[in-house]
């Protein structure tokens, strides 16, 4: 492993990767302050540039760098302007915008920028430990086994899907899992569902998807419902913070590094859940006259959605890295520019491609140094990109998304599925239907298609459920993540009904 | 006999000829051809993007074609690409489009309109032999051993591979058994979508046995992964000189995936020769030894007359193995 490690950290620190970590962290930082446009959009725009590199590490670090670096990004317009970036910083507004309010907008910035740091570097150290582990247990992992962690990993979606959600995004999960379905599969040489046109016969593209559910419609929506931006949160003056404060949110960030890791892993939670839990725990820990302040300014509870974002975001990365397996709607697009450069990620790419496997994990450090660095100084400069005109910016987003599809493939087929399957996610994105779940139905289905037909070939039938202790654990765990939910909310109907009658 | 002929003496024996045809003019080093426009039908980074790129690399850098332009067509697996050449077949003179030997099948299979014989036929350039492999502690060091375990339990010794069944590895492996004597039909060939995902199957113990390309296997045994104990070539290869021919262990089955390139329809006869010509002296020099070394490729190289007469060959040899399996 540490032979891993060097290798690794040779490849992260050659100039040309070192310049990509810097070029990725400051675009991500860039686009991630712009109120709208989310993680996701801004990966699926930078996956060409990142496959015209070539070279799979960098396109990777890259990639990464972006998404840490629009997370980072996301916090100072949710602090200065009460208007997140991305979903990840939305609890992050909840004591940083306060702050800003009554004056401390610097001291906030410097605090969002220190949990970041060290909640992305914490959860850094954790990858090193767990995804070697995690890459040793999965080499033993059968098609039963990857069919049974998908259905896990597609049950997490309606399980961690907001309240009223979960039905919409059970039937987006459905909608990714059919188009899935269309092309030639792995395990059949025949083409399904393609009416005779050849280029669908290798399906539906995933980067064209990609573009079409996110940055379209997102592009279109800062056009049609221009958010109402709030009030300035006042002038960054001092950036000072002091050492109270620093003793204040230590220890949240010690519990909020590791809790937004482990929620990271998790399929189907990512940095949006794992800010708003780890607000709401350390609130409900904190001694009850610091409870009051919570909503208010209280540092606490700043840094503990700044800590678990950036956490989370690195703890996404140990499904990808070690089993293939997207737990998030931004890793699955990950997923999608890996295939793409044909790298397969799964627990084989620790041992076949060390350089790749270890160079993101070590450029993670490099890329959260880079970002402590560039947040704190240039802090009040970079607030001022906040006043470019959307009506440039929005062009500029349009023209990358189309140019984006049409570099991979080279096939002008693909802009009109883009714009096709465009005005289907404005339309969705309109009637309020979460879209990573139908990516990450598409990316899976499939994945679970060709290891369900696997198994089906290998055991003569479905025998392999039963017979393979391992499936059978994980379809349990996959039944308890939909059924629980349902208990929980019939559960609390009855006690309200209770409450009524009393 | 499941015998893809291959020749080696009859094709360096063509490459001589091809090289005397060659306009006295054109002296060793010079420019043979101003342009060529390369269209490879995948996508960038993929097999066919690989070989057009290294064969033009080559090529323009030794001098041979003074500058060379490359367009990626993916779609259909290549089907748009072959239909894109047929249908602007005048304005496609100074193109040249990679293929494999997936084209073969796919033309077989019907799954594209058109066939190779729909193209100009320009030269085969490389190829690379197929291999069996196991994991490297495994108690199976031999294909006789590997039989002797297969017999026992056809369904229970699944044969992996990175192509859909029908497809390359498939037809190798069900050719394997085959030749050795038992129903190609019983083979339990399991079909993972990349050669990774098969790799680590054969590692974790889902697969008895892995179908592959003879350079992947010999990265694979360097690393001390998986033992090769069969590969399809007629003589033992230089690259991995331990690893047994499947002909020497009584299996009479020989087999090669080329690589190669195709012109569109109606190309002049004298664009013809120039292509071929070019192709021909590239094997000559040092910036070609450079990218196949680079590369691991085996020069297969294949001119003209003797292409077709390889691919109707194997057209042949796949038709009835696919037949029989019940894929036509």
């Amino acid at each position: 492993m540490l032979e891993g490690i060097l290798i690794g950290l040779q490849t992260a620190l050659s100039l040309q990767n070192l310049l990509v970590v810097i070029g990725g962290c400051l675009i991500g930082t860039f686009i991630g302050m712009l109120p709208g446009l989310g993680p996701m959009s801004i990966i699926a725009i930078m996956i060409p540039v990142a496959i015209t590199m070539g070279d799979p590490s960098a396109a990777l670090i890259l990639l990464a760098g972006v998404y840490y670096g629009a997370i980072f990004g996301g916090s100072t317009s949710s602090i200065l302007l009460n208007a997140p970036g991305v979903a990840g910083t939305v609890a992050s507004s909840f004591d940083g915008y306060p702050m800003a309010r009554s004056g401390k907008a610097g001291k906030a910035l410097t605090i969002a920028a220190i949990s970041s740091f060290a909640g992305g570097t914490i959860g850094a150290i954790l990858l090193v430990i767990f995804a070697p582990m995690l890459s040793s247990v999965a080499l033993l992992f059968h098609s039963a086994e990857y069919f049974a962690l998908m259905i896990v990993g597609l049950s997490a979606i309606a399980a961690f899907a907001g309240p009223g959600q979960v039905i919409k995004a059970l039937l987006m999960t459905v909608l990714g899992l059919i188009m899935a379905t269309v092309g030639e599969g792995a395990l059949f040489n025949l083409p399904r569902f393609t009416m005779g046109i050849m280029d669908l016969q290798s399906g539906f593209g995933f980067i064209t998807l990609a573009m079409a559910m996110f940055a379209l419609p997102e592009a279109v929506f800062l056009v049609l419902k221009p958010k109402n931006l709030g009030d300035d949160g006042g002038e960054i003056k001092d950036l000072r913070i002091t050492g109270a404060e620093a003793r204040a949110i230590a220890p949240v960030i010690g519990r909020q590094s590791v809790q937004g890791f482990f929620i990271g892993v998790l399929p189907g939670a990512g940095a949006t859940i794992a800010s708003f839990l780890g607000y709401a725990v350390e609130r409900n820990i904190a001694p009850k006259a610091e409870q009051a302040e919570f909503g208010k300014g209280s540092v606490k509870g700043l840094a503990a959605p700044e800590t678990a974002n950036n956490a989370a975001c690195t703890g996404s990365f140990v499904p990808l890295l070690t089993l293939g397996i997207p737990g998030s709607g931004t890793t699955a697009i990950l997923l999608g520019a890996l295939i793409a450069l044909n790298v397969t990620p799964g627990p084989r790419l620790m041992v076949d491609e060390p350089q790749i496997f270890w160079a993101v994990i070590m450029s993670m450090f490099i890329g959260n140094l880079v970002l402590l660095i560039l947040n704190l100084p240039l802090i009040p400069y970079i607030a001022k990109l906040l006043a470019i005109p959307r009506n440039y910016l929005i062009p500029f987003i349009l023209f990358f998304t189309l140019m984006g599809a049409y570099i991979g493939q080279n096939n002008a087929t693909e802009l009109l599925i883009l714009v096709g399957f465009g005005i289907c996610g404005i339309a969705l994105k309109f009637a309020n239907y979460p879209l990573p779940p139908l990516l990450i139905g598409f990316i899976l289905g499939g994945m679970m298609e060709d290891n369900f037909s696997r198994s089906m070939q290998l055991y003569g039938g479905v025998r392999f459920i039963w017979e393979r202790p391992m499936t059978l654990v994980l379809l349990l765990i996959a039944v308890a993540l939909i059924v629980l939910p349902i208990l929980q909310a019939q559960r609390a109907r009855r006690v309200a009904e209770r409450a009524e009658k009393n | 006999m499941t015998t893809m002929k291959l020749g080696r003496r009859a094709l360096i024996a063509t490459a001589v000829a091809t090289l005397g045809l060659g306009t006295p003019a054109f002296a060793e080093g010079h420019q043979v051809v101003d342009s060529i426009h390369f269209l490879i039908p995948g996508g960038a980074g993929g097999g066919w993007d690989g070989t057009a790129r290294g064969v033009g690399e080559a090529l323009t850098e030794s001098g041979l074609v003074g500058s060379a332009s490359y367009e990626n067509m993916s779609g259909g697996g290549s089907g748009t690409a072959i239909g894109y050449l047929i249908e602007n077949a005048d304005s496609n003179h100074g193109t040249l489009m990679v293929n494999s030997t997936p084209i073969v099948i796919r033309s077989l299979t019907g799954v594209f309109p058109h066939n190779f014989r729909d193209l100009t036929l320009v030269s085969g350039v490389i190829g690379d032999y197929a291999a069996l492999v196991v994991p490297a502690d495994s108690d199976v060091d031999t294909m006789e051993e590997f039989l002797a375990v297969y017999d026992e339990d056809p369904a229970g010794t699944p044969i992996g591979g990175g192509s859909v069944p029908g497809g390359m590895d498939h037809l190798v492996a069900a050719m394997v058994m085959e030749a050795s004597g038992r129903d190609a039909l019983d083979v339990n060939y399991i079909a993972y979508d990349a050669g990774g995902t098969a790799m680590a199957a054969l590692l974790s113990g889902e697969i008895k046995a892995l179908s592959t390309g003879l350079s992947e296997a010999v990265d694979l045994a360097n690393q001390g992964e998986v033992k090769i104990i069969g590969i399809t070539a007629e003589e033992r290869v230089d690259a991995a000189p331990e690893a047994q021919t499947m002909m020497e262990q009584g299996i009479d089955t020989s087999f090669v995936n080329w690589r190669g390139f195709f012109g569109a329809p109606g190309l002049p006869d004298d664009k013809i020769a120039t292509y071929q010509d070019a192709l021909a002296k590239m094997y000559e020099t040092e910036e070609w030894e450079e990218v196949r070394a680079r590369n691991g490729w085996v020069n297969i190289h294949n001119s003209g007359d003797d292409f077709l007469t390889f691919l109707e060959e194997q057209e042949q040899t796949i038709g009835d193995l696919m037949r029989k399996l019940g894929f036509l």
